[in-house]
């Protein structure tokens, strides 16, 4: 809209063009823009939007293999509040959220604190905490899963000099979901390292220096400019955080050896993996959509409970 | 009075100096902190480069062992994992997504940013919007379309659905805005140049820092994408991160071999992490600060 006022108040340049192409001129500018940006709009019509429809529609039905299918309205999803699978992996998914999210994101409010000084060696120092989300989901799970290892795990030698006995780090659900957020917080602390860093740089310092005058210490300083002014960046980090960490797949998987169950009391399954075990292992498409679309709607709420929770506590402390 | 309030500024000025001095608390705990990012990468190529002896021995190793062109024999040798085949599929799959996805980001963050045309704002809202959608909702319906034009365990499976994201649209639009003044496509206009030509011309080399930063998160997003890939692909024509899952779910005990596969399969990343870590910072903070 700015832009338009602006070309209008510039005074339009002469017709320099013959008017033979008049006709191809207007139709190019008509139409350029829209050929432009229609890749994007028919690539997400075909292969995002008609596969998020077309996943509430095969969740009415009862849907197998060969496409055999009844309509069955809402039975899936009543089917599926009861189903304690279902429940369990709810659990397991909202617990790995909390688990690796919180320390995650206080992590990296802290790192960024650390990084936003005058270093020696700035580069070397970011590139170091962004290192971890280079490396791929499966490569982490791969090496995670070995240095959490029952016999001859890092994690349980050097836990051996503290006198605690070898962990059977897959064998109960607590240690799964400590071992999998591990993961999780490894690769994705500096990432939001970085998106904090960016967000404090952005605060004008005289800020602070009135405040040291006042005699604030660092500490205060932190919590009553840097946390409060961060707002904005702590609402986004912590819903990216919620979209991503709620559809925990990988992880989970190659921590328990490709088992879609997540081990064998389905003690580190996620609801994605439910999903994928319902679609593609019980070949239950109708079923396997259901799961699909609580898990939208688990994503949809946890974000707006985290939202409030965030926007309360960075607001109150000012 | 006068010399008093002279070094209550001078103090305050050192104060303020100092403030944003680091300490060497600060240097030890980012020391600590690059330490445990890079750990568990070291220690890939610690593994890797052992026998199996070694890895189930106790004290674990910690130093580099020699075994690594052993190992990594024994990774493409193995009959199951189609490893080579693999590195090859990743290669292409990687390529053309970012190319793709770097022009035609491009093309429209151009028209969003610089032409007018009717509807913009809600059709950029639109594109907004999708970035918050899980994609992994869709993958049973996309999957059933897939095999509804047989394109199940054929590498454009992993490939088409990706040509354009609306991430990349937004981040070329949010550049072009402010990177290409208005002048530049009235003065290529007033030259008869029609809008593709200024598009290639004249916006394209200008967007250059912007379109290397995407390509760099594209070849490592679809390198490392793996959910879609082990839903759509088969284990005999797989690519790379399916493969070392295949690998890790059959010879988990193997530990030395699986993890010579996993060096291999993450080590190109780090090299071009290393190149270009700089831009990939500037473009993750960049983001930041609009979002």
């Amino acid at each position: 809209m700015t832009l338009d006022l602006q070309t209008a108040a510039r005074p339009k340049p002469a017709p320099a063009r013959p008017p033979r192409g008049a006709w191809r001129n207007r139709l190019d500018a008509k139409a350029s823009p829209y050929l432009y940006i229609s890749p994007f709009y028919l690539l997400f019509l075909a292969f995002g939007l008609f596969p998020l429809g077309y996943t509430f529609w095969v969740s009415l039905h009862h849907w197998d293999i060969l496409g055999n299918n009844h309509y069955t309205g809402l039975r899936n999803y009543q089917l599926l509040l009861t189903d304690p699978d279902f429940w369990n992996a709810v659990t397991n998914t909202v617990a790995m959220f909390v688990i690796a999210t919180v320390p995650q994101l206080l992590g990296a409010m802290f790192l960024a604190n650390a990084l936003n000084r005058k270093l020696r060696a700035q580069t070397l120092f970011r590139m170091g905490v962004l290192a971890p989300m280079v490396t791929s989901v499966a490569a982490v799970g791969i090496v995670f899963s070995q240095l959490f290892g029952r016999d001859y795990g890092l994690i349980n030698w050097l836990l051996h000099f503290a006198g605690v006995h070898n962990i059977d780090w897959q064998a109960h659900q607590w240690s799964q979901w400590t071992a999998i957020s591990t993961m999780v917080d490894w690769r994705w602390t500096g990432y939001n390292t970085l998106i904090f860093l960016a967000g404090m740089q952005a605060i004008p310092r005289d800020l602070y220096e009135a405040a040291a005058i006042d005699g604030a210490s660092r500490r205060v300083q932190f919590w009553r400019i840097t946390v409060p002014s961060l707002r904005p960046t702590i609402i986004f980090t912590s819903i990216v955080s919620t979209i991503g960490g709620l559809q925990l797949f990988t992880e989970p998987l190659m921590f328990n050896q490709n088992l879609m169950q997540g081990g064998s009391l389905r003690q580190g399954q996620t609801v994605a993996m439910y999903m994928y075990e319902s679609a593609f292992q019980r070949f239950q498409y109708g079923y396997g959509s259901a799961v699909a679309w609580m898990l939208f709607l688990l994503i949809i709420i946890i974000a707006l409970i985290n939202y409030l929770i965030t926007r309360r506590l960075a607001g109150g402390r000012i | 009075m006068t010399v008093l309030s002279r070094r209550t500024v001078t103090r305050t000025v050192e104060r303020s100096a100092r403030l944003w001095e680091a300490s060497p608390l600060t240097y030890i705990t980012l020391i600590f902190a690059i330490v445990l990012s890079a750990f568990p990468l070291y220690w890939m190529l610690v593994i890797a480069s052992r026998t199996n002896q070694d890895v189930g021995s106790i004290p674990p190793p910690l130093v580099l062992g020699q075994h690594l062109f052993e190992n990594i024999g024994r990774v493409f040798g193995n009959q199951n994992a189609h490893f080579a085949k693999a590195l090859v599929n990743s290669a292409i799959a990687s390529s053309v997504v970012a190319i793709s996805v770097v022009f035609f980001s491009s093309l429209a963050g151009f028209a969003f940013a610089k032409l007018r045309f009717r509807g913009r704002n809600a059709l950029l809202l639109i594109i907004v919007a999708t970035m918050m959608v899980p994609v992994q909702m869709g993958i049973i319906p996309l999957y059933m379309l897939m095999v509804k034009i047989h394109w199940t365990g054929q590498l454009q499976a992993v490939i088409v659905p990706f040509l354009v994201t609306g991430f990349g649209v937004f981040m070329m639009r949010q550049y072009a805005e402010q990177a290409i003044p208005d002048e530049l496509i009235e003065a290529a206009r007033v030259d008869g140049a029609s809008t593709f030509r200024i598009f290639w011309s004249v916006v394209f080399p200008a967007l250059r820092p912007a379109a290397a930063v995407l390509a760099l998160f594209q070849f490592m997003q679809t390198w490392n994408e793996f959910m879609w890939n082990f839903a759509v692909l088969t284990p005999d024509n797989p690519t790379v991160q399916y493969a070392l899952a295949q690998l890790n779910g059959t010879y988990y005990a193997d530990y030395s071999m699986v993890f010579s596969g996993t060096a291999i399969a993450t080590v190109p990343l780090l090299v071009v992490f290393i190149v270009f870590g700089r831009q990939i910072i500037g473009g993750i903070m960049e983001g930041a600060i609009k979002a």
